[in-house]
């Protein structure tokens, strides 16, 4: 950046020998230092040293322990000196020296001294360093002092007091409690700065008495707070009481609503802008609640100042993720806000925008946008692409401008990151929008052409090797795809590769071509193109019968059926011999399934990194896992597997869950065993399980866990074998037995001797829910009229329970299906509801339901449920369920 | 949750990005290599921008950072994404006006190196342990300039105005009674 004012061009030279600490060092500054023990001290001289030391502090230069204590020793010397100016150096370095409580001694008596001396600003300036330094026991004999500081008469005192209370709160807070009643008068204080910090420390000390916050907050709501940093900190508290209470379960109008309104009027921004932020993140906020709140925002919107459109912004943004509708008003103040200096604001101004934005604005925002993408940085632009993304998802009528913008950004310059997210989005719009499928597969064509990143390109190809061949002409990716076997690294040929066979094999006709193609990678100078090439050749040149394409196909398209990891460490051990590795010896079982995992499933994966993951639990998982086992692969196919039920409690030694695995004529329970415990190593890990309250079942073959180390989750089994196709019910109580070796945690050595235990579980029950899975109709109604015309029809009295919709769930839980259209939620005032239900009962047979719900009188509930079923027995049997439910 | 506002830093940084003094109140950066390398990020994601006249925010790696320039040096205060940025604002610019006080005017790299004790003083009387001691200028500066030679002189006229207060609470006290 230019010298912004030119007289120092001139003395540029002479400029850059200035400096006071030009060719500073450590040693010779500490050499100095001993000028501190002159017996006649030169404040002047000794201001100097102290400011070159820290100087050197503030550059990062670190003292050794004996380096420190002796520059802290002679600064106490210092003392002797009446200089103030060079007294309040000797607070600083002492506080930046921090030294170790054997030598805090020596400077407590002169700082006690100085904590009652007349002048003020050494009071409080011996506070603050003397609360930095002292340790519990000090503490308590100073405490006297403290507690007048805090209704000293100057505000300086009071404050260096308050404060220092704040830092002590952390270490010795039962000794801060007890100045609760000096703290309240400094509350009263004419001073700003002072009713602050009292009214922080004062929380502060009673932030775990929720009544006691409340009352402080209701009296201070009405009297007047002077200062606007703490009526800041009010507001902060205010909106903390009442989260606490509406967790409390009080209803009606919200408390302080109107004291957090008014705020929005206070002289001081600062205030303002609290306000409108504490109004906006209420729970629950109603569009009335936040009207005020974004009138302000909005005005600041068109501030002068920075800061100001800033903070506007980013709260408007954050409205606009929960609250779009609310934010619309401010749209036009926003569009002008897109060619703000300021990045930041722009960049939040866009996103905000492309939230709130309606279809029709869509392609006008898309233009502004492009003029503003050059000259913002990466990780701006990327926030933008993903507000498209979701844009995208929310609009498909206008994926045509969106996808253009995208694939121009594409080609511009950009980083890894950046790129990565204009794939993934270009990805996901093809996925959700079939219509942009084309367009969009040219794009990453084009980008391909042109992509210095090995990892887009390899991640694309692939894209493109699923995805390419069921295009309408598939033909005119080829060019692209085989250019990269002449012009690309050895990686992103391997993978061109695998690509063009895919198109050979999916599409009849260009299998000619293709086999050409390959043929000529045949003399790649690469093994693994080559080997590729001369692998998918042999494929392609199958004879064509059904069985040869089947297993071509599994082969390009599956996946594979071990978990990565366990290969991996697989193909580590194996040790080359006469034996050829066997794919089969790899482990199937998922070893640690990540808790992540499971709680990520559902959510809808995006991105090209979704179109490989195969899921490594869920339905697919299970079904997998369960067939793996030789015991189980004869069951034939899974009906359904339940959400993991808790055995025990949380926090104990052993923590279990179990799944409920649904077969035809079996039922498979799969315990989920944590061992929680380092010290100890569980071997022959068995369930024994008594199924004595479960008569149609009979005990079939079981799993036991070799080994459960600490921290690796492990999964046993037990089967039970039951009438076929009959929905049987039962009790199942389970024992956990094991043989515990401790382990020595430092060699992580478990002894060879154990000791037989075992652990007792809650139990589990199959209950009818278990045999139906949640399927989902689109369209009710027609599923409705299409399925079997008879129905049946009963009424059944309910007790009403906390009320309807209480009841509601209660009936879908134990009928264990999906409610479709939404009919699950309730208005709240509702006194009749009809709830929509579908699924799928065991021996595959469609169900839909239609509960309507009234209520009789204030104890009595009527339900009148009508079932349709594909067979008539099913439907009886579900209003058997009802009726014994 | 923190509940008053907390700063994280302050810092003075000369036109090519150089520590002229810095204060960190967070464990954010433990070591000096982090905060070095905070203090290049901070500085080069805001040089481009003309913080002359008015205050200029950014937010970085869940921060916020309000910042201002003047001459060669670069004013900066950072508070975490929840902090309120005209709270942050109102540190910054005291900061800034207290040591436009002390250095009579001359805000530039040769003056505050040639007065660094006034500004690390000036550090201190404005944040203590990341929480705001005070805000306006005239006190800070007042506070950190104090005179060598003269203890009581600049506290003087605070002294005045305290009896002033003081004798008012007592008249009001017995009114009351």
């Amino acid at each position: 950046m230019a010298q912004p004012y030119v007289k120092k061009d001139d003395d540029h030279d002479d400029e850059l020998e200035y400096s006071p600490f030009m060719g500073i060092e450590k040693g010779a500054v500490l050499q100095e230092a001993r000028v501190f023990n002159d017996p006649q001290v030169d404040p002047r001289k000794c201001s100097q040293v102290i400011t070159k030391l820290l100087y050197l502090l503030n550059q990062g230069e670190s003292f050794t322990k004996v380096e420190a204590t002796e520059v802290f020793f002679s600064v106490t010397k210092l003392f002797q000196s009446k200089d103030t100016g060079l007294r309040r150096m000797v607070y600083l370095i002492i506080k930046e020296l921090s030294p170790s409580s054997d030598e805090v001694i020596i400077v407590t008596s002169s700082l006690m001294k100085d904590m009652n001396s007349k002048i003020d600003m050494y009071r409080a300036n011996a506070i603050r360093v003397l609360c930095r330094i002292i340790d519990g026991t000090l503490l308590t004999q100073i405490e006297r002092y403290l507690k007048q500081a805090i209704v000293d008469k100057n505000p300086v005192v009071s404050s260096a007091a308050l404060v220092s209370g704040l830092h002590l709160l952390k270490t010795n807070p039962e000794i801060v409690k007890r100045w609760s009643n000096e703290v309240q008068e400094g509350i009263q204080s004419r001073s700003a700065l002072v009713q602050f910090h009292a009214l922080a420390l004062l929380h502060q000390i009673r932030q775990n008495d929720r009544l006691a916050v409340s009352k402080l907050v209701v009296s201070l709501t009405r009297g007047s707070v002077r200062s606007p940093l703490a009526q800041c900190l009010l507001i902060r508290y205010t909106s903390q009481v009442i989260r606490d209470m509406s967790n409390h379960g009080q209803s009606g109008e919200r408390p302080f609503y109107e004291f957090l309104e008014s705020c929005l009027r206070h002289k001081a921004e600062m205030v303002i802008l609290e306000a409108a932020r504490a109004i906006t993140e209420l729970d629950g906020v109603t569009s009335r609640e936040l009207t005020p709140a974004i009138t302000v925002l909005q005005l600041f919107l068109s501030s002068p100042r920075p800061v100001l459109r800033f903070a506007a912004v980013r709260t408007l943004n954050k409205v606009a993720m929960t609250h779009p509708m609310a934010v619309t008003n401010c749209n036009i103040d926003m569009e002008s806000l897109i060619s703000d200096q300021n990045r930041s604001i722009a960049t939040l101004a866009i996103t905000t925008l492309l939230k709130t934005g309606n279809e029709s604005s869509v392609e006008r925002l898309m233009k502004q946008i492009t003029n503003f993408m050059s000259d913002i940085a990466d990780e701006f632009k990327i926030v933008v692409v993903e507000a498209i993304r979701s844009l995208c998802v929310k609009f498909p009528l206008k994926y045509r401008s969106l996808m253009t913008f995208l694939s121009n950004i594409l080609r511009e310059e950009g980083g890894f990151e950046y790129k990565r997210a204009i794939v993934d989005s270009i990805v996901t719009i093809i996925r959700d929008i079939p219509d942009a499928k084309e367009s969009g597969l040219l794009h990453l064509c084009e980008f391909i052409e042109d992509c210095e990143f090995t990892y887009l390109s390899t991640q694309i190809l692939h894209f493109l090797g699923i995805e390419g061949p069921n295009t309408s002409d598939p033909s005119k990716y080829i060019r692209y795809i085989y250019n990269r076997v002449h012009l690309e690294n050895a990686t992103v040929r391997a993978a061109a590769v695998c690509t063009l066979a895919k198109f050979g094999f999916m599409v009849e006709s260009l299998k000619p071509r293709i086999t050409v193609l390959l043929k000529r990678c045949i003399y790649d100078s690469d093994d693994e193109v080559r080997d590729r090439a001369t692998l998918f050749l042999s494929v392609l040149g199958g004879d064509g019968t059904v069985d040869a394409d089947k297993d071509s196909k599994e082969f390009l398209f599956g996946s594979l059926e071990v978990p990565l990891v366990n290969m991996e460490t697989s193909l580590k051990n194996y040790e080359p011999s006469e034996e050829a590795f066997d794919i089969n010896s790899v482990p199937r079982e998922v070893k640690s399934l990540p808790l992540a995992e499971k709680k990520a499933q559902g959510k809808k994966p995006t991105g090209l990194g979704a179109l490989q993951a195969a899921p490594a639990s869920g339905f697919d998982g299970y079904e997998k896992l369960l067939s793996a086992i030789p015991e189980f692969a004869a069951f034939g196919k899974l009906f359904k597997s339940s959400p993991p039920v808790e055995l025990t409690e949380a926090e104990t030694e052993y923590s279990v869950n179990a799944v409920k695995h649904i077969f035809d004529s079996h039922v498979v329970f799969q315990y989920n065993c944590t061992n929680t415990i380092p010290e100890q190593l569980l071997e022959r890990v068995n369930v024994v399980v008594d199924a004595s309250e479960a008569e149609e079942f009979s005990e079939g073959d079981s799993k036991a866990l070799d080994s459960l180390p600490y921290d690796s989750p492990g999964q046993a089994f037990v089967a039970f074998e039951k009438p076929a196709g009959v929905p049987a019910v039962g009790k199942f109580s389970n024992t956990l037995t094991f043989v515990i070796k401790e382990v020595d945690p430092s060699t992580g050595e478990a002894e060879d001797e154990g000791v037989e235990d075992e652990y007792q579980l809650e139990d589990i029950e199959i209950v009818a829910a278990d045999y139906m899975v949640k399927v989902g109709v689109s369209n009710f109604r027609n599923a409705w009229e299409s399925i079997n015309e008879e129905e049946l029809v009963e009424e059944y009295g309910l007790g009403l329970r906390e009320g309807l919709g209480e009841s509601v769930k209660a009936v879908i839980d134990l009928l264990g299906m999906q409610p479709c259209e939404g009919t699950e939620t309730i208005p709240s005032n509702a006194r009749s509801h009809t709830c929509l239900l579908s699924g799928v009962y065991i021996g595959n047979v469609k169900v839909l339901v239609r509960a309507q719900f009234g209520v009789k009188s204030s104890t009595e509930l009527a339900m009148k449920l009508a079932v349709r079923a594909e067979d008539v027995s099913v439907a009886e049997a579900i209003h058997e369920i009802v009726a014994s439910g | 949750m923190e509940l008053p506002p907390k700063v994280k830093n302050i810092l003075l940084l000369d036109s090519e990005g150089k520590r002229i003094a810095a204060k960190y109140y967070s464990d954010d950066w433990p070591t000096n290599a982090t905060k070095e390398a905070f203090e290049k990020s901070v500085f080069t994601k805001t040089q481009k921008t003309n913080a002359r006249a008015e205050v200029e925010v950014t937010a970085m790696e869940n921060n916020i950072i309000v910042y201002k320039v003047a001459q060669d040096l670069h004013f900066f205060v950072t508070g975490g994404e929840e902090e309120n940025e005209l709270v942050l604002e109102s540190v910054l610019q005291g900061l800034f006006d207290a040591v436009n006080l002390l250095l009579r005017g001359n805000v530039d790299k040769r003056e505050a190196l040639d007065n660094l004790d006034l500004i690390f003083l000036c550090f201190d009387e404005i944040i203590d342990g990341g929480i705001v001691l005070e805000t306006d200028a005239n006190v800070i500066a007042e506070k950190a300039g104090i005179n060598s030679s003269d203890p009581n002189a600049p506290l003087s006229e605070q002294t005045i105005s305290q009896a002033l207060a003081t004798a008012r609470e007592h008249f009001k006290r017995s009114l009351m009674n």
